[in-house]
């Protein structure tokens, strides 16, 4: 029963993300430069303290593009793992609770879409709805995240159905909406977290292939992905560019899915 | 080998579906062919003639087993922006993704599978959690990424391949698959991860149950029942999940050829798209679907190989 509130990997993944994120909400306020000033400092220049992560070869400070950058693509990731929780959780409840030829008929489609990635998915809804437009990004990936937030809270769902403190709710007479809402949801908690922050790193990761290939965000909205593409054709010249911006969205992965390891090893301390 | 059959039977029957759907869904969105392939020279009365011609004025289930059939005898419509005939299009390219795939997933399977048993057997301490932090580290870094410091560091730097000059797989066999090898490594780096970690997890689970203890309170030294007892029953849902890798490294190889300018089915995908040339779209969603979809069957029937147990209807 030690270390039940908190273990390195959730201290280190909370810091390491809580850091990354003060970040980015000051880079929606205030960055260094202008992202998109054309010299603001000299052209391809390495990493110096005026421009932390050097200027690409318009002279643009690469500092502030990665944080305006990041801040697009949290805020896309963190509006598709919004989506896919909510609807998710909603279908996964509703069948997991009552059970039925709805929720095996579910089940079955849900099964078929969970094999696909989610980035050929994404793909295919993107060319349905139109490439290049951010709206369209979170639409698609929101709607492919949410069968996987279906299946995990049907699960969790299914199982407390039955239990006993669900039960003599029942019995007390709770309408069906304060058991499902006050009763099982917080006792999904331990499941819906670490889905929650796959589900994140999962999104940044779709989002950022989707606008490195030019078919997700694109100018003038600016991408941790559709930088990368730009950083690539500059690499030799400007090697701290493409480094600038993979390590910020390795980062930024990297300490979510610390936060997830975290999560799932407290739990398991717990039972 | 009736359970065999019955899931042969599920898969075309779930082919059906996912290529009914697709065919549906580009139909509904890629409004009116002819008008898209006349462009400027549309008239009302070429446009006519062309859908006439293209025998779009049918029923859309009749539109729908001709392009099924035509699937399967190499025959999957015109493109939009090529001009040329799709199957013409991408069948060179699906060789070149075949290849690529294939060899991401053998290097994945021989380096994670020594790779998990033996962190298996090990657990806890420092180690441990270095090696949890490096995993999860590996997770992290997109494919894309990596490639592009690969791409620099093996062409660039040690001038090993020429980037964005495939040979070609009919041309020269051997330096094409070495310039596969450098993008199937860094497609591989984050599965491997995964798979180690999925292939510990489910070991050290296994190894706790109970037939387990049994076996070693009988004398067996952990190793040898690792490999008799444990790696038996370990198999299937480890088989389950190489074939979503095998989906998610398809997935994913549409990013890491554009970055490497390998010529493959997905650089193919993603310049269909921004084209708006449904009809390629369309082939290479289906091909890919075919795909995933093949292999989740194929590891299902490796699996009731293995455990005869899900042969007795255990599995729907």
């Amino acid at each position: 029963m030690k270390n039940t509130r908190m273990n390195g990997y959730l201290k280190a993944g909370l810091i390491l993300t809580g850091f990354l994120t003060a970040l980015i909400i000051l880079g929606f306020f205030w960055t260094p430069y202008d992202p998109e000033a054309m010299m603001a400092g000299p052209k391809l220049q390495g990493p110096t303290w005026q421009h932390l992560m050097g200027t690409d070869k318009f002279g643009r400070d690469i500092f502030s593009r990665v944080l305006q950058g990041a801040g697009t693509t949290f805020t896309i990731a963190a509006s598709v793992v919004a989506i896919g929780a909510v609807c998710g959780t909603a279908v996964g409840a509703l069948t997991g609770y009552f059970g039925g030829i709805v929720d095996e008929a579910l089940m079955r489609l849900n099964d078929a879409l969970t094999a696909f990635p989610s980035i050929l998915l994404a793909l295919v809804i993107i060319s349905i709805l139109g490439p290049g437009s951010k709206y369209n990004v979170v639409l698609a990936l929101g709607l492919v995240f949410i069968p996987s937030f279906a299946r995990v809270t049907r699960t969790a769902f299914a199982a407390l159905r039955d239990v006993n403190y669900v039960k003599s709710a029942r019995l007390m007479g709770a309408s069906r909406r304060r058991i499902l809402l006050v009763h099982i949801l917080p006792n999904t908690m331990q499941v819906l977290l670490p889905a929650i922050t796959i589900g994140f790193n999962n999104a940044v990761l779709a989002e950022a292939s989707m606008s490195f290939l030019g078919i997700g965000v694109t100018p003038p909205d600016a991408s941790l992905g559709y930088m990368l593409s730009e950083a690539q054709g500059m690499f030799i010249a400007a090697p701290w560019y493409a480094i600038g911006t993979g390590v910020t969205i390795v980062l930024l992965v990297f300490g979510v899915g610390l936060i997830g390891e975290g999560l799932q090893r407290r739990d398991k301390e717990v039972d | 080998m009736k359970y065999a059959a019955k899931r042969v039977a599920m898969l075309l029957l779930t082919m059906v579906i996912v290529s009914l759907l697709a065919f549906v869904a580009f139909d509904l969105i890629s409004g009116d062919p002819a008008t898209a392939m006349l462009g400027t020279e549309a008239t009302p009365e070429k446009v006519a003639a062309l859908r006439e011609q293209l025998g779009l004025n049918r029923p859309l289930m009749v539109r729908y087993g001709e392009w099924l059939l035509g699937f399967f005898t190499g025959d999957l419509g015109m493109s939009y922006s090529y001009r040329q005939p799709v199957w013409d299009l991408i069948a060179p390219k699906v060789l070149v993704t075949l290849c690529l795939s294939g060899l991401t997933f053998l290097l994945i399977v021989a380096v994670s599978i020594p790779l998990g048993l033996r962190s298996a057997r090990q657990s806890g301490g420092v180690l441990g959690s270095v090696r949890t932090l490096v995993n999860q580290l590996c997770m992290a870094v997109p494919p894309f990424f990596t490639g592009i410091l690969l791409s620099y560091l093996f062409s660039t730097v040690l001038r090993w391949f020429v980037h964005g000059q495939f040979p070609g797989l009919d041309k020269d066999l051997g330096g094409s698959l070495k310039y596969l090898f450098f993008a199937s490594l860094a497609l591989a780096i984050p599965r491997v991860a995964m798979t180690v970690r999925m292939l510990r997890s489910t070991v050290q689970g296994e190894m706790r149950k109970d037939y387990v203890r049994t076996a070693i309170s009988r004398g067996n030294d952990r190793g040898g029942v690792l490999y008799q007892h444990v790696l038996k029953n370990a198999l299937v849902p480890v088989v389950t999940f190489l074939a979503q890798t095998m989906a998610e490294i398809v997935a994913s190889s549409i990013v890491v050829e554009q970055v490497f300018g390998i010529p493959g089915l997905g650089r193919m995908l993603v310049a269909s798209i921004s084209n708006r040339d449904y009809p390629t779209v369309q082939a290479i969603v289906v091909i890919l679907a075919f795909w995933v979809v093949l292999a989740g069957t194929v590891a299902d029937l490796i699996n009731q190989r293995i455990d005869p147990r899900l042969r007795l209807g255990g599995a729907s």
